[in-house]
């Protein structure tokens, strides 16, 4: 098939960027869309100019590296998919492609599509985790937990922290991502003695990062390729009321 | 002796509790004036750098993605081996020990096993206790599934997504120890080199990927969970990233190189579709649970089939290949991964292949969705089948899924004795990246137990045990002021420079597909002398061409993917070169090594009896029954060959029978 690419091009951090035009032809319909972009840049290669930089690692599904818009669409408009496994069939010959990097305030170019998303890190860091010490765990059966528990927790650690809901929001909020992790952990009992204070931690590491509030829009739930709902977002709130009620009474002795 | 493997003495169940009580220990107040640096941030690495960093180590980690949640752990699917016997199906410490060493068919280090074994169950504590959601029964308790090379249900699994679930348990252990300040993280950073002072381990020199800027780290000593070599073939189920320079740097260095030419190849991949592929993508073993490989018996119909004029689910019962239940009755679709790779390559090799390439076999779940309902299959398999639809545009739960066998996993890597420490002193090496526990072939959900328990539960004791032995006085006394820094420095940009300054007319992308074509070819699933001979002639002769015409476009002062490339396809050369020697060497079969000089005809008696089908894997035990170990001896030089002795003590050697 043919296509006509319009791709986002920015030299680094400290450059402008600006949109550029490709053509390219013979790309095989079972091909990849980052298959696609790898002949592009062997063609760009082969002319001496710069390739197309872009975040790829697994090009499974679940590294969460590949990260781009493609026509207005994080991870492009097939639902519950990568970048990396949305394929050329879904598309057509001849069609125009636009292909952008995230765009959010917390999430800064590097290069082309490339954008830097440590501030996803510094969440888990605050607060994203069960404090476990290595050697100290019991037997791993001595604490029963229910299926629908378990897997109530499975659906939100399903999250591969690629950064599309951070993307498709109009005011760049990392409720979803940062709300799946604290669903996750607080769901469980291993989880239930840091409760509070990880949801506490991980609300004001969200917000130092400058990601922006949640309105309710929804397109966090609709771009996620794991298909992370906004219960989760839901859950959080709840979670983070409780625990600042307790804490402003534990504080007042 | 350099390559002593410091196995300790006493019976093999009590090795591993009398080392730890006779080892060194740093006292709590002095961890804190040591420096550990661990490349890679997998499950080995993660895991390691979490543990020592709560233990009071300064820790300093890298990683070349943007994140140490990206690493390639992520992706396995399957499940982790442990040895609960939750199931109450007799399984045990000892029975996990002796599958393993069965499976990797008598090539790995005896101890080592057993010792992963022993901890196994150790893993399956930590993990729940960090909130890693695996798969539970309405009761509460933890599920279990089957996997290849065992006849009971040790494998514990979250989903089809259990690797990811235990690297993020690894990644927030280590997370939280970043965010207390124990450990520095340098994501974007590829590390190019490691520096050797007075013959130990004291640093690296890395490459920042986003500004370009060569760096150098001192440290006490120095971890490598780096990771294989699959992508030596070009295509393989690896991510796109993963590469053998950093191995390949320590063995440049002085590091022992054991038993390259152990490659697994895994059997259940969904086939090529052309030559614009950049990976093969892994349909997960667990699927062998429950679906039924099969070619049809008659090449017409595979004809038919894979020119579109016949749909598989036509092919009456009686036409149909079920060669894994034919050939090995008792573990029937669960045989180990090289046995059932080798079956499929046989049947498409008599022309009883299907995909349009004819490179392909049935998986196909007709019978089980008829058993348990396609509301249980979805459950069990559903993000599975959802996969192979989309990259496929075909639906498993009507046609059968195409699979073909691919580059998986790599057994073989950086020798290390029993501390899990190379030949060069202070240099540790875990996980994938070393070549201890799976001997000629590892068996499913079993890397995942290997990679945790080098991390959680092997290095934070042995490597306090080097750091003790060196004493106080050592501690942070090596600095990067240090004339081995300023050597490595320069000659990791030398290499840089040089790769800029050929500007030749093929890209790095293409050089690396061509060495793939040569490897897989020629040290793919099955090898023979004259191939292999062959092969080293032609790595030889696209490594000059590489070095004369390569073109590297843009700066090394920026994010430059081309140029990173370029450094990980050369030491793929040099690599895959050592891989084909030591598969020539190696003259016998065993595990995935598989030489075509040397498997079991009509003539052995072994056949005959019945005990095996023809066309095994044929060991030489008396001959080869040893770790094979290249040391590098220069540019351009023949490595030589060291070996390491295989002593079982508990186990005999045996001919492998799944039958």
């Amino acid at each position: 098939m043919k296509l006509h690419l319009k791709i986002w091009r920015q030299k680094n951090a400290n450059n402008p960027g600006g949109f550029e035009g490709y053509d390219l032809d013979d790309v095989s319909e079972d091909s990849s869309f980052l298959e696609m972009l790898d002949i592009l840049n062997e063609q760009l290669v082969d002319k001496g100019q710069s390739p197309v930089a872009f975040d790829h690692d697994c090009r499974e599904g679940i590294c969460g590296m590949c990260s781009m818009m493609i026509n207005g669409h994080a991870h492009g408009p097939e639902k519950a998919t990568t970048a990396c496994q949305l394929h050329m069939r879904h598309f057509k010959d001849g069609d125009t492609i636009t292909i952008e990097p995230w765009r959010a305030k917390a999430f800064p170019v590097q290069k082309d599509l490339i954008v830097d998303r440590t501030a996803f890190d510094g969440i888990i860091q605050a607060g994203g985790f069960i404090t476990a010490r290595t050697g100290s765990a019991q037997d791993a059966n001595l604490t029963p937990i229910g299926k629908e528990v378990a897997d109530k927790a499975m659906d939100a650690a399903a999250c591969i922290g690629c950064g599309a809901c951070v993307a498709a929001c109009p005011n760049g909020s990392a409720m979803l991502f940062s709300g799946a992790k604290v669903t996750h952990l607080n769901s469980l009992p291993q989880g239930k003695a840091e409760r509070d204070r990880r949801v506490l931690s991980v609300v004001h590491a969200m917000d130092d990062a400058g990601f922006g509030n949640c309105t309710n829009y929804g397109e966090c739930q609709e771009a996620c390729p794991k298909e992370i709902k906004l219960d989760v977002i839901a859950k959080m709130n709840r979670d983070y009321a409780l625990a600042s009620v307790r804490s402003f009474f534990s504080k007042a002795g | 002796m350099e390559f002593n493997a410091n196995i300790p003495e006493g019976p093999l169940d009590q090795k591993w509790t009398k080392h730890k009580t006779k080892i060194k220990l740093v006292n709590p107040a002095n961890r804190r004036k040591y420096h550990v640096i661990i490349v890679g941030s997998g499950l080995a690495g993660g895991a390691a750098a979490a543990s020592l960093a709560e233990m009071g180590y300064n820790v300093s980690c890298f990683c070349y993605q943007d994140s140490p949640r990206r690493a390639h752990s992520i992706a396995a699917q399957g499940g982790i081996n442990a040895s609960k016997n939750y199931q109450n199906d007799g399984d045990s410490t000892f029975r996990l020990f002796y599958d393993t060493v069965k499976g990797g068919d008598f090539r790995s280090r005896e101890a080592n096993v057993y010792r992963l074994a022993e901890v196994s169950g150790n893993i399956i504590d930590q993990c729940v206790a960090q909130g890693v959601p695996f798969a539970r029964e309405y009761g509460g308790l933890l599920a279990n599934r089957s996997f290849g090379g065992a006849q009971v249900s040790r494998t514990f699994y979250a989903r089809g997504q259990t690797g990811q679930q235990l690297l993020l348990g690894a990644y927030q252990q280590l997370s939280r120890q970043i965010g207390l300040g124990q450990v520095k993280m340098y994501n974007r950073h590829e590390m190019l080199d490691v520096v050797l002072v007075d013959g130990h381990a004291k640093g690296i020199i890395t490459r920042n990927l986003v500004d370009g800027k060569i760096e150098r780290f001192a440290g006490d000593c120095v971890i490598l969970a780096t990771g294989g070599y699959g992508n030596a073939f070009f295509l393989s189920t690896n991510a796109q990233g993963c590469n053998v320079t950093a191995a390949f740097r320590a063995y440049r260095r002085g590091a022992g190189f054991a038993n390259p030419c152990y490659t697994q190849i895994h059997p259940t991949c969904i086939p090529v579709h052309g030559d614009q592929q950049s990976k093969l993508t892994l349909m997960s073993e667990s699927l062998r649970n429950d679906g039924r490989v099969w070619a049809p018996k008659d090449r017409e119909t595979a004809k038919k089939i894979r020119e579109g004029k016949m749909h598989p689910g036509d092919v009456p019962e009686d036409e149909r290949d079920y060669y894994l239940e034919r050939k090995y009755p008792s573990f029937g679709n669960l045989a180990p991964r090289d046995i059932s790779s080798r079956a499929a390559k046989e049947a498409c090799d008599d022309g009883r292949g299907i995909a349009s390439t004819g490179l392909g076999v049935f998986l196909d779940f007709r019978d089980a969705i008829q058993r348990f309902g396609k509301d249980t299959i979805a459950e069990r398999y559903g993000n599975l089948f959802d996969m192979y639809n989309r990259i496929t545009g075909d639906d498993p739960y009507t046609t059968p899924m195409m699979i073909y066998p691919a580059v998986h996993y790599t057994m073989g890597g950086l020798w290390v004795d029993y501390n899990l420490e190379s030949n060069l002193p202070g240099l540790f090496v875990a996980g994938e990246a070393n070549f201890s526990d799976h001997g000629a072939n590892r068996l499913g959900a079993s890397a995942l137990m290997q990679g945790l328990a080098d991390g959680y539960f092997v290095l934070p004791y042995t490597v306090g045990n080097y750091l003790g032995t060196q004493g106080l006085a050592a501690a942070g006394k090596v600095t990067t002021d240090a004339p081995e820094f300023e050597q490595a420095e320069s000659d990791v940009r030398a290499k840089i420079d040089k790769l800029l300054s050929i500007q030749g007319t093929e890209s790095p992308r293409s050089f690396h597909k061509r060495l793939g074509d040569i490897t897989w070819s020629k040290c793919g699933m099955a090898r023979d002398k004259a191939g292999l001979e062959q092969a080293i002639v032609e790595i030889q002769a696209l490594k000059k061409e590489f070095w004369e015409n390569v073109k590297v476009v843009g700066d090394a002062n920026e994010i430059n993917q081309e140029l990173e490339r370029a450094g990980r396809v050369a030491d793929f050369m040099d690599f895959g070169e050592l891989m084909c020697r030591d598969a020539l060497m190696r003259e016998e079969s065993c595990g995935g090594h598989f030489r075509v000089e040397h498997q079991y005809t009509e003539e052995d008696e072994i056949v005959q009896s019945g005990y095996l089908s023809p066309g095994e894997a044929k060991r030489h035990d008396d001959e080869f029954g040893f770790v094979g170990i290249w040391k590098f001896e220069g540019e351009d030089q023949v490595p030589s060959l060291h070996k390491e002795m295989l002593e079982y003590e508990e186990v005999k050697f045996a001919t492998r029978s799944y039958k």
